[in-house]
């Protein structure tokens, strides 16, 4: 990717002279922009609350969870607290969290754009998430919304009326998610650099781009299915009560029908940061880069055929049952591929264990883990054993939070100093990604255990005798949160006080490690042309020498 | 190479019509263009998936209880709805030749045009009040509020049969949800009569009416599987 560029400017590291952060200024100069950057900005400030938001609640349920009678809440809000927890977290962290944050940030950079396709799409897209993330936090926490983040029929037809208006949240927050993924599907086509053909593409593109097409298929079935469960407590339409000759089993199939390819608008970017941090801290080129490419686009496709894998225990016939284990079985191939190339880049590479690399082997470790357990419960007759236990917990924890939230703070890890120009304290980082994939193990292990003894899931009690495992899940939660409060703190005070960061800080070579640091508010002063493969780590010298 | 700082570009007008300038990360008016219908196609996408979760649900209901969609669909009046299915297809088909008098900078036919087809848009919701009328005096509404007179034709049409409310529930979300958007493509052709009025589309920018027309057609093109699959399946 060399580029015809004065070459001074691209090494000489953060310039005294105008950036993106400092180009314009005023309230409304952020609120009303249209840079891709800023909004990406806006994002990672929302999305970390609603994670520390979704996070203080987790605390909550593991305290409460010390006793076998419950510590702290009433069953029922215990249910709400659940309910709570699952959808920040879900809805208003992990799905918004790496696109509308990191790759909108990172993506019309590495594509050598001035900005995404869509500026106003894209500003939209923000705004449609705050006022569904507010939305769904006033409706649940004043209509006190005690359905779990799945909303199952019949049961959330007969609970409180808040469900409509948190629906119409979730609605919104549905099309914001749509909008990112359009924009970014768009960007991509027509916004590359020139000599930017789609296999010099950085491998996080391949992966937002994969995740793009999942957000614009399957998300609109999400939204008409919470329209129609609004429509049912209106109107009571019947069409999933039972009562009025309607199937709570079609809810499950439409709900499904998006959330387990959402699983994948979840993953899908976190493994391109992973592709990203892996290359760069390994200074390696990545094995099998089109193999890589390849699996996220089969990711994309083999996800829409597996959403019956959560009904296992709703009632299907058993020949659908063995299609979907079979085609679950199938996706985990994809996977693999990916996870394999990712250590095969490591393998003999010069490796510096940086804390966005360090972070980056948190989610090698915890996803390979999360994948396998996955395995146990594509298979038909385990997962009859293991439906609704602590092990499905401990499983999508392993995928969602110490992959996908991992991976995300490997990213934000890897382009902080990108984003503000500054460098955090590395050694604290070091510490806290130590103490994460501590405290990881330490409360997830042991729900592993629970459940595969029986202990079922979303109980607000239970029996003495699994009393043990929960202290020590508990104990591994305060470690995870000690160790996010300190990444917390050493991050927020590296924008007051942190180091200036190198334009190169780690020495990339994708075209958003070729412009100044913090970028300018055009993103680059010269017309980028890619002449390179994207993890072609001889034009380092070139970039170097160039100075 | 070039200077990192581009002009905007800005797109000549024909006489009498405002230039349109080119929004500053594109380096053609071309690539433009094609983003933004690339992202208008896809945004149809979400619509047919949208409503590809009422078809399925629609398909499923007619598989448990058939008798009650048949006799449901006799109840609806296929006069009515014929006539709304010929005012959505003439309005496409004026929609196009906006849409082409548009890129040929006629302004004027492109304004009667549009007006054209904002009145069958207007004169579909008419009849779509006349029927939806006709539904609410006769108690065929949705779920909890479907309820025959006793002894009315309609009792006797339905009465036996297994859970006649679910098909006017899908019989109303459906053409409920579409009427919508036809209430939307109204708003947006005004919309665009109103950019039409101040000379803002012309040969070297029609963008925002071939979208709209792309809408529109859409729009029409899902009022073609409603109709037979509400009106005529009995």
């Amino acid at each position: 990717m060399t580029t015809q560029v004065p070459a001074a400017e691209v090494e000489a590291g953060p310039q005294k002279g105008s950036n993106y952060l400092n180009s314009h200024r005023g309230f409304w100069s952020w609120a009303g922009t249209l840079d891709h950057k800023r909004i990406g900005i806006m994002y990672l400030v929302g999305v970390t609350l609603a994670f520390l938001a979704g996070g203080v609640l987790a605390l909550g349920i593991r305290l409460h969870l010390w006793q076998p009678e419950g510590a702290l809440f009433e069953p029922d809000t215990y249910n709400q607290v659940f309910t709570l927890h699952g959808a920040f977290m879900v809805f208003m962290f992990i799905i918004p969290g790496v696109p509308g944050s990191i790759a909108n940030f990172v993506l019309p950079l590495m594509l050598g754009a001035k900005d995404v396709a869509l500026p106003r799409l894209n500003l939209a897209s923000f705004y449609l998430w705050l006022c569904g993330t507010l939305l769904a936090i006033v409706s649940m926490i004043t209509g006190s919304v005690d359905t779990g983040w799945t909303f199952y029929t019949p049961y959330s037809i007969h609970t409180q009326q808040s469900v409509v208006t948190m629906g119409l949240g979730i609605f919104m927050l549905g099309f914001s998610s749509i909008f990112t993924g359009l924009n970014f599907i768009v960007t991509t086509h027509k916004l590359r650099a020139p000599g930017q053909s789609w296999f010099k593409m950085p491998l996080f593109i391949w992966a937002i781009y994969s995740a793009g097409v999942l957000q614009v298929l399957a998300t609109p079935v999400l939204g008409i299915t919470v329209l129609l469960l609004a429509f049912e407590h209106i109107y009571h339409i019947g069409v999933f009560d039972p009562s009025y000759g309607g199937d709570p089993v079609l809810f499950q199939h439409f709900f499904w029908f998006y959330s387990h390819p959402a699983v994948y608008i979840m993953i899908l970017p976190a493994m391109g940061i992973i592709s990203e941090v892996v290359s760069v801290h390994s200074r390696k080129p990545l094995f099998g880069y089109r193999m890589i490419a390849f699996s996220s686009i089969a990711i994309a496709v083999i996800s829409f055929l597996v959403w019956g894998h959560h009904l296992f225990t709703s009632g299907q016939s058993e020949f659908v049952m063995m299609a979907f284990s079979f085609l679950t079985f199938f996706v985990a191939i994809p996977t693999a591929i990916k996870e394999f190339s990712w250590v095969a880049t490591i393998w003999k590479g010069s490796v510096a264990l940086t804390a966005p690399m360090l972070y980056a082997m948190n989610f090698l470790i915890i996803f390979s883990i999360g994948g396998l357990t996955g395995i146990f419960l594509a298979a038909l007759n385990v997962d009859i054993h293991l439906h609704d236990t602590y092990f499905v917990v401990a499983h999508f924890h392993a995928v969602m939070m110490g992959s996908v939230a991992i991976g995300f703070f490997a990213g934000v890890h890897h382009w902080w100093p990108k984003f503000w120009g500054v460098m955090y304290n590395e050694t604290l980082a070091k510490i806290s990604a130590v103490l994460i994939l501590i405290g990881f193990w330490v409360t997830f292990i042991p729900q592993f255990i629970m459940g595969s003894q029986g202990m079922p899931r979303r109980y607000a009690s239970y029996l003495p005798e699994w009393q043990g495992y929960h202290q020590v899940s508990t104990v591994g939660a305060i470690i995870l949160g000690a160790g996010f409060a300190l990444m917390m703190g050493y991050l927020i005070h590296s924008l007051f006080a942190g180091k200036k960061a190198k334009a190169n800080q780690w020495g990339g070579v994708t075209l958003e490690w070729h412009t100044q640091t913090p970028p300018i508010h055009e993103n680059f002063d010269y017309d980028p042309v890619v002449t390179h493969d994207p993890y072609d780590y001889s034009q380092l010298e070139e970039m170097k020498g160039k100075s | 190479m070039s200077e990192g700082h581009h002009d905007l570009i800005t797109i000549p007008a024909p006489e009498g019509f405002v230039p349109h300038q080119v929004a500053h990360h594109f380096d053609s008016v071309e690539k433009e263009f094609q983003s933004c219908k690339l992202g208008f196609w896809l945004f149809l996408a979400t619509e047919i998936l949208l409503f590809g979760g009422l078809f399925a649900a629609y398909i499923y209901y007619h598989d448990l209880y058939p008798e009650s969609f048949v006799e449901g669909g006799k109840l609806l009046n296929w006069q009515l709805g014929a006539l709304n299915t010929v005012l959505l297809l003439a309005s496409s088909w004026t929609m196009a030749l906006g849409v082409r008098s548009a890129m040929l900078s006629e302004k004027s036919k492109m304004q009667g045009y549009l007006f054209v087809t904002f009145l069958c848009a207007g004169g579909f919701m008419v009849v779509k009040y006349i029927e939806y009328s006709g539904k609410i005096a006769h108690g065929l509404l949705p779920g909890y509020f479907f309820g025959l007179e006793p002894g009315s034709v309609y009792a006797e049409a339905l009465g036996h049969l297994p859970y006649p409310n679910l098909f006017f529930s899908l019989y109303w979300t459906m053409t409920g949800i579409h009427g919508f958007h036809v209430l939307v493509g109204m708003i947006l052709i005004a919309w665009l009569m109103v950019g039409g009025a101040k000379n803002r589309f012309h040969a070297g920018y029609y963008m925002p009416v071939e979208i709209v027309g792309l809408y529109w057609h859409l729009v029409d093109l899902i009022w073609i599987f409603l109709f037979p699959l509400l009106y005529l399946v009995p």
